[in-house]
């Protein structure tokens, strides 16, 4: 038997040995640790605690932990703590602790083997860095996703004179881009442009669609003011940019012209299989505004009819996509779980009379109640014209 | 009502004991560990006191939904908790016993309203751990930033430690499979918030308000909070009693859970009387 002397085993162990009296004054320490830590034995035996070998932080670690574990536990095992040297240098260990306890079970000495743990610690820091790298990553992607949002809405929304308007838009998630656009815009006649759509699908692909349908309506809009007219001319585009890919999009397009003299406005509206919008007039009562179009760019050919909603002062115009109705709130009285457009509807009848401003406001607290369950973006606009002064 | 009462109970994880019909003492745990730290200290106390026994958010069974980092990055926030649990449990006039951080929790939460306690027993205190000037606090600025770098770049240590194996503990039965794995679980990414809060602090200005009767307990050695630390409270504070403990560490109430709990009573009969 090569393995006979105790005494060796315990001295030149490949890990250090040290036993520490109750209080932690060290009472046996192997010549493995006294060489990691460059001391001599004198000078530790009998005169310094385990905790003066460790540096500060390892400090402070075990007095808030190790110890108490140990205190309560009678074992503690696999700890992570750096030594510090007699000439400053740490030394990463991993420490295992137990309490040997006499033959009436009281603790008489806490046993301690330390293992060297450089090429663990450096293989953590390892870890670390990557995991730091991609928290880096992940917040410039959502910086990224969030400016790119940006620039698919109105950076500040304008308003027709006389009129009022408000807009909401909602991400479901930070991390992606979501498909809902929206904007309202002045043509050089005192008539106004509008739109609010949803684009199928979400992130960079969706985004594309989103950019592509925007600025195409606004083209349209610049030659032919005609809302059925622009959408025809968008679904002709996105058919032929996308039938390999199948993206295409709902939308409502109205042109809309105050009427100054009776406080409020026309609007010329087509859709193209959005929901229909609401309108919430200065009695109280609340409509769905019909609409009829296939949806945008789904097949080569699509009809698209203009309907005209008339709105007086008092009366609010509202748009908002699927998002809104197709959220899943905790309490939802529907069977598939949906909020749905009857919901909405007697919810706008509490509104109702309202204005663009306390209607968007209002929307915007119900989408904030759904919690988790608004799985999709959602956006709102409100036109509204002002109540009568009389 | 009975809701806010019931998520103030909740979050903190109030747990009530010892005798009803005795005076009211509040145990409150410091950096790293939970309400299980009181564990031996509440044997003995509860004998005559009725106790209320929590753990700080971020710790042990305290809500975790309950977290919110801005709230606990200072500690505020945690006095905040202190009072809220003895509105809510309606507490007559308790003796607020505060362990480590929780010393200084306690400081500022009866300077808030020194008309709620009766009484503070501040264990192993330290207003301030890091040195400056001619105060000695223990610690460099260097220390602690190296505790808050282990946190967060140890992670491996502090998640393994914080979630050991559970191994059974025949030789000490009285602890039970589920707290030796849950004693003193913390995690990390809230522990270093807490660490933040705990040993950036500087409380040393809000010593010389306390106006109730206080009790310092602290060890003749001490790693953490060194006696000059405790000879510093005890004169930044008018009229406080200092009780040095025959006691190594920074938790007495697991090293010398009978003299702690001798201490705690022996200063409260003297109030009382």
């Amino acid at each position: 038997m090569l393995e006979d002397n105790l005494e060796d085993l315990y001295e030149n162990a490949p890990c250090g040995n040290l036993s520490t009296l109750l209080d932690g004054t060290i009472a046996k320490i192997n010549g493995t640790l006294l060489a990691w830590l460059g001391y001599s034995r004198e000078e530790l035996v009998g005169r310094r605690r385990f905790s003066d070998l460790l540096t500060g932080g390892g400090r402070i670690y075990h007095e808030t932990h190790f110890a108490p574990m140990l205190a309560m536990r009678g074992k503690i095992g696999g700890v992570s703590l750096e030594l510090r040297a007699k000439d400053g240098t740490r030394i990463p260990v991993l420490v295992t602790s137990i309490v040997k306890a006499g033959s009436e079970g009281q603790p008489q000495l806490i046993r301690t083997a330390i293992f060297d743990a450089k090429m663990r610690r450096a293989y953590e820091r390892e870890l670390l860095n990557a995991r730091r790298a991609a928290e880096r990553e992940d917040e410039r992607l959502r910086q990224l996703v969030s400016k790119l949002q940006r620039s698919l809405l109105p950076a500040v929304l304008q308003t027709p004179p006389g009129l009022e308007s408000a807009a909401y838009y909602r991400m479901a998630s930070t991390d992606d881009v979501g498909g809902d656009f929206y904007d309202l815009f002045p043509l050089d006649d005192g008539r106004w442009g509008f739109f609010l759509g949803d684009v199928s699908g979400k992130g960079i692909e969706a985004a594309a669609v989103t950019a592509l349908a925007r600025y195409t309506l606004r083209a349209a809009t610049v030659y032919d003011p005609d809302p059925a007219a622009a959408l025809h001319n968008l679904n002709t585009v996105l058919w032929q940019e996308y039938r390999e890919d199948a993206r295409y999009c709902t939308v409502v397009f109205g042109i809309l012209t105050p009427t100054p003299a009776v406080g409020g406005f026309t609007a010329v509206i087509a859709s193209g299989g959005h929901p229909e919008p609401l309108l919430l007039r200065a009695d109280g009562s609340v409509h769905h505004h019909p609409t009829k179009g296939r949806i945008v760019g789904a097949f080569p050919t699509s009809r698209y009819t203009n309907t005209t909603a008339v709105a007086n002062p008092g009366d609010t115009l509202l748009l908002y996509s699927d998002g809104l109705t197709e959220a899943r709130p905790v309490s939802s009285e529907t069977t598939d779980g949906r909020y749905g457009t009857a919901a909405l509807a007697r919810f706008a009848t509490h509104l109702a009379p309202t204005n663009a401003a306390d209607a968007v406001a209002a929307v915007t607290d119900l989408l904030g109640t759904f919690g988790t369950g608004l799985t999709d973006d959602a956006a709102v606009l409100a036109i509204s014209a002002p109540p009568s002064r009389r | 009502m009975e809701d806010w009462r019931m998520r103030v109970r909740n979050r903190n994880n109030v747990v009530l004991a010892g005798r009803e019909d005795g005076p009211t003492v509040v145990l409150a745990h410091g950096f790293g560990c939970d309400q299980n730290m009181w564990r031996y200290v509440a044997a003995k106390i509860g004998q005559w006191a009725q106790l209320v026994l929590f753990d700080h958010v971020g710790s042990g069974k305290a809500d975790p939904m309950a977290w919110d980092a801005d709230r606990y990055a200072s500690l505020d926030g945690y006095a905040d908790d202190v009072l809220s649990i003895c509105q809510d449990l309606d507490l007559q006039q308790p003796i607020f016993v505060g362990h480590s951080v929780s010393s200084s929790i306690g400081v500022l939460a009866a300077n808030r309203e020194p008309e709620r306690f009766s009484a503070l027993v501040l264990v192993t205190p330290s207003p301030c751990y890091i040195d400056d000037g001619n105060y000695r606090g223990g610690f460099t600025r260097d220390d602690i930033d190296e505790l808050l770098e282990s946190l967060d770049s140890n992670y491996l240590g502090w998640s393994s430690t914080m979630a050991p194996l559970i191994m059974g503990n025949p030789e000490r039965p009285e602890l039970g499979e589920e707290l030796t794995a849950s004693f003193c679980r913390t995690d990390p990414a809230m522990a270093q918030v807490f660490a933040r809060a705990t040993f950036l602090s500087d409380n040393r200005a809000d010593l010389a308000a306390v106006s109730i009767p206080t009790l310092i307990l602290q060890c003749a050695q001490d790693a953490i909070a060194p006696p000059e630390v405790g000879a510093f409270v005890h004169a930044q504070i008018a009229g406080s009693r200092l009780v040095t403990l025959d006691a190594t560490g920074h938790c007495p109430q697991l090293s010398a859970p009978e003299a702690t709990a001798a201490a705690i009573t022996s200063f409260v009969r003297t109030a009382y009387r």
